[in-house]
């Protein structure tokens, strides 16, 4: 079982070498929707800098959004994702292999791209690595509750728009938390139970999202 | 009763646009769900009798 | 054994049981029937409640007359997260069973459930004007209707967004699952960030200490809006039953 969860892995990582620019666009988007702000609202640093762990953290989800079409999409349209289906593996299993592979290329460069954002902003270094850290637990997240989505709208018209409508009441208390360890961070309050319930949601995820994801496919496919 | 006059009672304490525009909307687009229900329920039956037309032998 | 049974159109008994209006024709009948009873008692609390609120209640000490607004707002309010919980438990139903109708029951009841959001919104802004001063302010209640209003978006695009109603019904019923679960941590983590942010908590919408005929109107409205969004959840579900099963036997015998 996990020889074949480490396989599909191993195929969707290589897949996405090759189509290099799929997984780009949406890290290019986060850079991108990330400068808009500045530029918006004005250079005056104090502001930037208040607003700045709410800017990047609704980047990072928006990218994230865009970046879920990649995920069960492809593999529907030329039927390798029913074979997923039909193999003796466990479904949530084989899901939770390619939705790693998807953080990977997707939620991974984003704590890259991150902290350069963060400068941009002229985030001090704590705050900064608080914003960090609750990427690193966040965009797990991100992905697993994106395949949700991405699962129920395989078949559906409405594409990213839809799958957006979808898991934005979702992603919010993702959101909430991750912005507002940051400014816990800035005021000296302390990030810490922040930090915590972030991981409580990785693992609620991990636990639970899998299994719903599963039951969005078998759906898809009936 | 709480209220002396029908203007008294329009009036709302100065407070009748919200209440009254509070109501207004509740009642208007309740009464709109059942309307449009009532439609979409003569539509679905006409629809019915339309079927019953063709498959009659 | 002493099973309950009942008697079916031609004659024939049958074995009553949980599944027994599973079937769309069971369904229909008894649907039928329903529905003007909760209509009537929908009505009459309906009257009973505002003939109280608006013409015999006091007026309060402290918000004047704009309080009568929560003899709309406080059912529309509870009515929407109340209908959420009953279209989620629909939505399991007809998952963990393959029942139809219980997908059906579900999909029925999301409209109504999102007017009564968006009413209890309207209504609340207006309540806010006179006395907070703001049509919205970011309170955790009023924030947490509006992300209730929107999985209720989503629920009903997802709905619509897939041709086949009965993979439709399917699909929305996961995410109308997930929705729910997802709603204690959403309700928690916005509460969380309302106070984080404006420190003692501005709740909109504290109702005033309640004078029996404030509560007796207000339980009485709860009770009408009640009636009314279980009739037209049933009256829209029996549209649906029409719609997908319009070729069915029994229902052009019933049309002739």
């Amino acid at each position: 079982m996990l020889r074949a969860a480490r396989q599909l892995m191993q195929r969707d990582l290589l897949l996405a070498l090759r189509r290099r620019s799929d997984a780009l666009m949406p890290l290019a988007f986060f850079l991108v929707t990330a400068t808009l702000f500045p530029l918006a609202i004005g250079p005056d640093t104090r502001l930037l800098r208040s607003v700045a762990p709410g800017i990047v953290w609704v980047a990072a989800l928006l990218s994230s959004l865009l970046g879920l079409q990649r995920l069960f999409a492809d593999d529907h349209a030329d039927g390798s994702l029913e074979q997923l289906l039909l193999s003796p593996q466990p479904l949530e299993v084989l899901v939770l292999a390619k939705v790693f592979a998807h953080w990977l290329t997707s939620g991974l460069p984003l704590l890259v791209l991150a902290p350069l954002v963060a400068l941009q902003y002229g985030l001090e270094p704590e705050a900064m690595g608080v914003l960090w850290l609750g990427l690193l637990l966040g965009t797990p997240v991100l992905s697993l509750l994106g395949s949700i989505g991405a699962g129920l709208a395989l078949g559906a018209r409405g594409g990213s728009v839809l799958v957006a409508l979808m898991l934005m009441p979702l992603y919010i208390p993702l959101l909430v938390l991750g912005s507002s360890a940051v400014v816990a961070a800035s005021d000296g309050t302390g990030s810490a139970p922040h930090l915590m319930l972030l991981g409580a949601l990785l693992a609620g995820s991990l636990a639970a999202a899998p299994w719903a994801t599963a039951a969005a496919l078998r759906i898809a496919h009936e | 009763m709480n209220w002396h006059s029908l203007q008294d009672f329009f009036a709302m304490g100065g407070y009748g646009t919200y209440v009254w525009g509070s109501f207004s909307v509740v009642f208007a687009l309740m009464l709109l769900e059942v309307w449009l229900l009532g439609r979409r329920e003569r539509e679905a039956q006409a629809a019915v009798t339309v079927h019953d037309d063709e498959g009659a032998a | 054994m002493n099973q309950p049974y009942y008697s079916t159109a031609n004659g024939a008994r049958r074995r009553l049981t949980v599944f027994t209006f599973a079937s769309p024709r069971n369904f229909y009948h008894l649907a039928g029937r329903l529905i003007p009873w909760f209509a009537a008692l929908g009505v009459l609390t309906g009257l009973a409640g505002l003939a109280i609120g608006m013409l015999v209640a006091p007026t309060d000490f402290q918000q004047g007359d704009a309080y009568r607004i929560i003899f709309v707002h406080v059912p529309a309010a509870w009515m929407s997260m109340l209908i959420y919980m009953a279209m989620a438990g629909w939505a399991g139903f007809g998952l963990a069973y393959r029942t139809g109708v219980s997908s059906i029951m579900a999909s029925a009841l999301a409209p109504t459930g999102a007017l009564f959001t968006f009413l209890a919104l309207w209504t609340g802004a207006l309540w806010g004007k006179p006395t907070w001063g703001a049509w919205w302010v970011w309170d955790a209640r009023l924030t947490s209707e509006l992300i209730l209003l929107f999985l209720y978006l989503g629920y009903m695009g997802l709905h619509a967004s897939i041709s086949d109603p009965r993979r439709a019904d399917r699909a929305a019923a996961v995410l109308a699952l997930v929705g729910a679960v997802n709603i204690p941590i959403i309700y928690f983590s916005v509460y969380w960030w309302n106070t984080l942010h404006q420190g003692p908590s501005v709740t909109l919408g504290k109702a005033p200490t309640m004078a029996p005929a404030m509560l007796a109107a207000m339980l009485l409205m709860v009770a009408a809006f009640w009636c009314y969004g279980i009739a037209i959840a049933l009256r829209r579900a029996r549209c649906i039953v029409l719609e997908r099963h319009g070729s069915a036997a029994w229902l052009r015998r019933r049309m002739k």
